[in-house]
């Protein structure tokens, strides 16, 4: 399954507050002049099939909460992509009421695109690196000791402080092989 | 009758860009009633206009909207000129009409492909955002930005365009004509278009005089009314410029609406870039902002409203945006009472929604 997931990552794609710029440059890349759907990368509607989130725009009071239930609905391992000068810092809006700052309030990021709007050459390249992190994150759950699985319920808690950390490793539920299974667990027939 | 269910649609949708939310009141599969409810995407940029030199705000109403932002930063640039009693050059008049032309014709290319992908044809959604690739490269070509180009200042433009540039937008736009028309021809002839946008959505032209409807939805269905023919801005009364109206009132005709106005952008910057005259693009503009003005533009979606006044200082007393969208939920919402519930994607999605627009 691992290298079918390396090679078509799904995007699942949240405009924050964002002006619409960084929006359809992101669609920019999925059509004919950028074609990333050519390396399999599909932009999915649904953050339940996603490997990869991209957030354009800042956090505000309103959208805060539909963000960070994206983010707790995308299955593990996952990675944020801050796309545009307002979702990594808020930008030219920083200093506006409604205005938390950036995706990185709320939820963590691991790559941060910079531009106003982003080119999409830009997000392709941090999409791209985004894709190493998402390798780490796997392995770091594949390679995760089994004894992490006693609190799997405190390991995929969404995170809430702004200061997370966006990666622990071993903190992810782990994968196990049948032979584990078997070893682990008592089947009853 | 059957049983009332409330259907939630958005903030995230797979058919929407934008996050925006209706409940749908729906009855088996007939919506009988819809509630919108806004504010995803609010920032506040009005008041943050009211902290900023006014020369440094036209950066912030730019920011309103990334798709129809050169009508944003020329709305906001003639609101304060008018307050300010600055005339501009000539030819800068021409360069921005043409910059706005260029990009409704970026917009509306835009939003045909967004409408084949709510109807789930891919391949075409694909091929109009292909033709739309050309426009995005004669905007970074002659103004540096793909989408935001800050190019508008008070007093003028910031830099002048060519005229080899200029006429070499020309024959690019003409050479793409016959691509545009390849692809407009399936909106149009295509029998499974037909089928979904057809006496779908229709809004009559009292109901949509009635609830204020502006732009392609208000010209949709038959209402004469575009402010670059009310209004005496541009250069559009020396272009000789005719609306485009359409008298159905479903789908079908906010479609043609905005297919036909692609090419008479086209048409209007090919006599813009023969009749452009010679001369400086800026003047120079000093002193405060002391009075106020109204100005209103066509964009893309509709007429768009900006206020500007000020009070002596070098802050802006107040800046009041009203864009085509808000005009335009109302209408939408009658639209999408008694349409079926798959029709709801393409229903919001022909009033070409800007929530950013919308929110500010």
């Amino acid at each position: 399954m691992s290298a079918y997931v390396t090679k078509s990552p799904w995007v699942v794609h949240y405009d924050g507050s964002s002006c619409n710029g960084c929006d359809i440059e992101v669609l920019a890349c999925l059509t004919p002049m950028y074609d990333v759907e050519r390396f399999g990368i599909i932009n999915c509607g649904n953050p339940k099939h996603a490997d990869v989130f991209l957030v354009t725009g800042s956090v505000n009071e309103q959208n805060k909460d539909v963000i960070k239930q994206i983010y707790e609905q995308m299955p593990e391992p996952k990675v944020v992509v801050a796309v545009g000068i307002c979702a990594c810092s808020g930008g030219v809006f920083k200093d506006c009421y409604n205005v938390l700052g950036g995706v990185d309030q709320v939820i963590p990021v691991d790559a941060y695109v910079p531009g106003c709007a982003a080119r999409p050459e830009a997000i392709i390249d941090a999409v791209v690196k985004g894709l190493g992190v998402l390798q780490a994150k796997r392995d770091a759950m594949v390679n995760a000791p089994a004894k992490a699985v006693a609190a799997p319920a405190e390991a995929v808690a969404p995170v809430e402080k702004a200061d997370a950390e966006p990666v622990a490793k071993g903190s992810f539920p782990p994968i196990f092989t049948m032979a584990e299974i078997k070893t682990n667990y008592k089947v009853s027939k | 009758m059957g049983k009332r269910t409330i259907i939630p649609f958005g903030p995230q949708h797979p058919v929407l860009p934008e996050p925006i939310h209706l409940d749908l009141v729906v009855e088996d599969e007939t919506v009988v009633d819809v509630i919108p409810s806004i504010g995803y995407i609010h920032r506040g940029l009005e008041k943050l206009c009211e902290t900023k030199d006014y020369n440094k705000m036209v950066y912030v109403i730019e920011r309103i909207c990334g798709i129809c932002s050169f009508g944003h930063g020329w709305g906001a640039c003639a609101s304060i000129e008018g307050a300010m009693d600055v005339k501009i050059p000539e030819r800068a008049e021409y360069l921005r009409t043409i910059l706005h032309e260029l990009s409704r014709i970026h917009s509306h290319l835009l939003w045909l492909g967004l409408l084949a992908d709510a109807f789930g044809f891919e391949s075409l959604f694909n091929h109009c955002w292909r033709v739309r690739e050309t426009v995005l490269d004669l905007f970074e070509k002659n103004t540096g930005g793909r989408v935001i180009f800050s190019i508008c200042k008070i007093g003028g433009m910031r830099k002048d365009i060519s005229d080899e540039n200029l006429k070499e937008m020309a024959s690019v736009l003409n050479g793409i004509k016959s691509e545009i028309k390849e692809l407009t021809d399936v909106f149009i002839a295509d029998a499974s278009v037909q089928n979904r946008m057809v006496g779908v959505g229709v809004l009559t032209k009292e109901q949509a005089e009635e609830l204020c409807t502006v732009g392609p939805v208000a010209r949709g269905s038959g209402i004469d009314q575009d402010i670059r023919m009310n209004d005496d801005h541009g250069v559009y009364g020396e272009l000789g410029f005719e609306p485009c109206i359409e008298e159905a009132g479903d789908c079908m005709a906010r479609t043609i609406v905005r297919i036909r106005e692609l090419f008479q952008s086209i048409e209007l910057i090919e006599k813009a870039v023969e009749k452009i005259p010679a001369g400086p693009v800026d003047v120079k503009v000093s002193g405060n902002v002391n009075g106020e003005c109204i100005t209103r533009m066509e964009q893309p979606r509709g007429e768009a409203y900006y206020y500007a006044k000020g009070a002596g200082t070098k802050f802006l007393k107040r800046m009041r945006v009203r864009t085509p969208t808000n005009m335009n939920i109302p209408g939408l919402v009658q639209m999408l009472k008694g349409c079926d519930l798959a029709d709801v994607p393409i229903l919001v999605l022909t009033i070409d929604p800007c929530i950013s627009c919308t929110e500010r």
